[in-house]
């Protein structure tokens, strides 16, 4: 076996690393184990690649010394990061990628086409991909950044003539994409490909709203992984085709599963600039019927006397870290018999299965934790569904009301309980801006305030009836 | 169109399909760790610009190029693994144990 067939066989080992990888998340048991295959592989791969024949030894050792600083700025990164801060990790995670991959097409364009024509037309249409995808991600990535960090607003950023100037410039990048796999082959042209896919990346994302950052991020993270890819066609190396291909699936996928939580297509995401068209709030009644406020007292004696209670936890939830309070709330409520779990919407969070993660720090155990349709039969057999800062996925609205804008979308159907109770910072409407049925059905009562303080309030009240 | 090319996109092909079927068995319940475990994955470019980094007799400005995807991609492997780790750990069955003030 030659030096090289031994690198295949260690890429080869890697693939089957990251495939284990991700099979073992399948169950949350094995996961973990399992992201420690992944790593492993990696580290095999890297180690690998040093052995490569066509590599120079003497240049290793800035590349070490990049690796050295590089290594622990990831790991304090990933260290430091709060939990609520998770889509903003994956968001750069992701732009940091796909930039990479970029860099790379240019620095290989570079170096095999020395001359015009010379490129294979399959290794050029790789590059120019790598570099345009790439770029299109770290570019939009950072302004995904940006809009979680609350750098700039959540809102989106809409002007005339947008989607004109943006199709406009992508068709450019293309034919300037086109003119390079035709032969053309200089730096600057590519160097412009990747600039203008950059403004392109910036322009795409900025008129997507807060509210639909899951699909942003999950779009990009499959950008990424078919940069990746690509980036593999461009250097033969199949150990980076399968890796980026995954990632690539992975990223889609979740796109899909987010869009259909939505209710939405993900042209109408990426293109219908949510929350800005639909805002228009005068045909919203403010309410028909009145709501009817309480206390957490009343609250606690309605819980206390529950058979089965279904919290249902919004990004509210987390936005005043209440987390912690309402996991002893719900191990209040167990130690005095009551059935508690939790019904987690899709798009709970700001990112795909955020809200798991925030409940899962805060020790709720994970078989507490239920998906949408695995708990919507059992919200009839409910006495008390607790909402704690969510609004659009509760609202019945979406169900029987085919003019409202989120009609069509998967709700909680929390109304189903016998008893609703909504925790809630004030009568404001939610992200979407529509009004909410529920909180004025007759069977659903409201305690307004600050989402951890109402709970705090309402363990103190519930140890004392 | 050569062999190698068709050899290179069958795999892709087929790695797109074993994906779709590994990452459908994913349970919502993590798909935030799936999503930043397959960002530590395409970490993976850090293969490709160690080659663009390591090829003899280049450029300054390539070198220097290629070095920021090193950095780039470098500290997407390490940061990806590790906060996957991270979250993964807090994933606990009912008896599971508490720890407070863990926060870092």
């Amino acid at each position: 076996m030659s030096r090289t067939d031994g690198i295949t066989v260690a890429y080869l080992v890697t693939i089957i690393c990251f495939i284990l990888a991700l099979r073992f998340l399948s169950s949350p048991a094995h996961a973990r184990k399992g992201n420690w295959i992944g790593a492993f592989g990696m580290a095999v791969a890297i180690v690998a690649t040093f052995f490569l024949p066509q590599l120079d030894s003497s240049t290793f050792w800035p590349i070490f010394v990049v690796m050295a600083v590089a290594a622990p700025v990831g790991a304090y990164a990933a260290r430091a990061v709060k939990m609520t801060a998770m889509p903003q990790m994956v968001a750069l995670f992701n732009g940091v990628g796909g930039g990479a991959a970029a860099l790379i097409a240019l620095a290989d364009f570079h170096n095999t086409a020395p001359e015009p024509g010379l490129l294979d037309v399959n290794v050029s249409i790789s590059t120019v991909f790598s570099g345009l995808v790439g770029s299109v991600s770290f570019a939009g990535s950072m302004i995904a950044f940006a809009k979680l960090q609350e750098w700039i607003g959540g809102r989106p950023i809409v002007y005339p003539g947008q989607k004109l100037g943006n199709a406009a410039l992508l068709g450019a990048l293309v034919a300037l994409a086109v003119v390079i796999v035709a032969g053309v082959q200089e730096d600057a042209l590519l160097i412009g490909l990747i600039a203008g896919a950059a403004a392109f990346g910036v322009l795409f994302v900025l008129p997507i709203g807060g509210a639909d950052m899951p699909v942003v991020i999950a779009l990009l993270n499959a950008f990424t992984g078919l940069a990746a890819s690509a980036t593999g066609f461009v250097l033969h190396q199949t150990v980076l085709i399968v890796s980026g291909m995954l990632v690539g699936a992975s990223g889609t996928l979740l796109t899909l599963l987010m869009a259909r939580a939505m209710g939405r297509s993900v042209a109408n995401v990426l293109f219908g600039a949510f929350g800005q068209l639909q805002v228009s709030p005068e045909a919203q009644v403010a309410g028909d019927g009145a709501v009817r406020p309480t206390t957490p007292e009343d609250v606690a004696v309605m819980l206390a006397y529950a058979k089965r209670v279904i919290i249902v936890p919004g990004y509210g939830l987390a936005v005043a870290q209440a987390q912690h309070a309402v996991r002893e709330l719900a191990e209040e409520l167990e130690k005095r018999g009551v059935d508690v779990r939790f019904a987690i919407h899709p798009v709970a969070g700001r990112m795909p299965g955020h809200m798991n993660v925030l409940l899962a720090e805060a020790n709720v155990p994970y078989d507490q934790l239920y998906e949408m349709d695995a708990i919507n039969p059992d919200f009839d057999q409910t006495d008390v569904a607790l909402v704690i800062g969510a609004n659009d996925v509760v609202n019945p609205a979406a169900r029987n009301q085919p003019g409202s804008p989120i009609y069509g979308m998967p709700i909680l159907n929390v109304d189903h309980a016998r008893n609703v109770v909504v925790l809630k910072r004030s009568m404001a409407p939610g992200f979407a801006g529509i009004d909410n049925p529920l909180f004025t059905d007759p069977k659903t009562v409201m305690l307004f305030g600050d989402a951890k303080d109402s709970v705090e309030k309402l363990i103190a009240a519930l140890k004392r009836v | 169109m050569t062999t190698s090319f068709l050899i290179e996109l069958t795999v892709l092909i087929l790695a797109a399909f074993l994906g779709f079927e590994v990452i459908s068995k994913v349970p919502t319940l993590l798909h935030t760790p799936l999503m930043s475990g397959t960002n530590a994955i395409h970490g993976i470019v850090i293969v490709g610009a160690i080659i663009v980094a390591g090829l003899p007799d280049q450029d300054t400005w390539i070198r220097v190029v290629s070095l920021a995807a090193v950095a780039l991609a470098t500290g997407n492997v390490v940061g990806g693994f590790v906060v996957t780790d991270r979250m993964l750990e807090m994933f606990k069955r009912r008896p599971g144990e508490r720890k407070e003030g863990e926060r870092s």
